[in-house]
């Protein structure tokens, strides 16, 4: 049960996948992604990973996600009519792509691969569990977590904030012969 | 319980196929998802691990390594929207001022 559970699942995080890197529209790309995203997000919690599960499903493939969708709208993306880039460029990143699945393959497969030490403990993957690791053994990476977002969110205001004189705005002054109102 | 292999098997072909539309597509929005498959594909590595090994180790890194995330997708999105409004381009090939 499980394991078709798997398949299913790899089968559709896969296509998904690909769907992001093969698809013109980039909004199609964006809900490949999030398909892809729940997808992984299923698969912890299969794995017994509950709360992380849930987490991937609510902050990635919902407030991340969002944030990648408001963007693609901000910006009023055309869709690309054809490819784009050298072929060169192409053919060798298909390469190096399919080379580096290879190198991979060869570290995972079996014989290289065994490490099954003692069965999951009871409570694994629990809220209870979770929190115990966050804040005892990990606690001063969970406090610098914090000033970390905290730097990332007025990083994102002050780079994404319009600035006067920027170029968008002199452009959008030269077209109405008026200086832009609404700057902050 | 599914086998390590799979799990790992799968991680590996998402991490590929991030790897891939990174070399591949030269739209600054699509290059970033592929950032964020790779780092997604590393994190289903984390939890197959952790519960091979029976340890939360591996959920704690995946908590940390969401919530860079969500900072770098935070980041990385703004100087997207700071590039277009001066450039008016999302092609990557187009942003070469830092070019000699």
């Amino acid at each position: 049960m499980q394991l078709a559970l798997f398949w299913f699942l790899a089968a559709l995080a896969i296509l998904s996948a690909l769907g992001v890197i093969a698809q013109r529209n980039p909004i199609h790309c964006l809900l490949s992604l999030v398909v892809t995203l729940l997808t992984i997000g299923v698969l912890f919690i299969v794995e017994g990973a509950v709360v992380v599960g849930f987490l991937q499903i609510i902050v990635y493939a919902g407030a991340i996600m969002v944030l990648f969708l408001f963007v693609i709208w901000l910006l009023n993306l055309p869709v690309e009519i054809g490819p784009t880039g050298h072929l060169a460029l192409k053919f060798f990143g298909s390469v190096g792509a399919a080379a580096l699945a290879a190198e991979i393959l060869v570290f995972v497969l079996p014989p290289h691969l065994q490490v099954r030490l003692s069965a999951p403990p009871p409570g694994y993957g629990s809220i209870d569990s979770l929190a115990q690791k966050l804040f005892s053994e990990y606690l001063v990476a969970f406090e610098v977590t914090s000033v970390l977002l905290l730097a990332a969110v007025v990083g994102a205001v002050a780079l994404a904030r319009r600035m006067p004189g920027s170029g968008a705005e002199v452009r959008a002054a030269g077209a109405q012969a008026a200086p832009g109102a609404d700057q902050v | 319980m599914v086998p390590l292999t799979y799990m790992m098997s799968l991680s590996s072909a998402i991490f590929a196929i991030g790897v891939a539309g990174m070399l591949l597509r030269r739209n600054i929005l699509i290059m970033f998802m592929s950032i964020e498959l790779m780092l997604n594909a590393v994190n289903l590595a984390f939890i197959a691990l952790g519960t091979e090994l029976g340890s939360m180790d591996g959920q704690a890194i995946v908590f940390f390594a969401m919530t860079v995330a969500a900072a770098e997708a935070a980041v990385g999105l703004a100087i997207i929207i700071a590039s277009f409004r001066n450039r008016e381009t999302v092609h990557a090939d187009d942003l070469t001022m830092l070019k000699w």
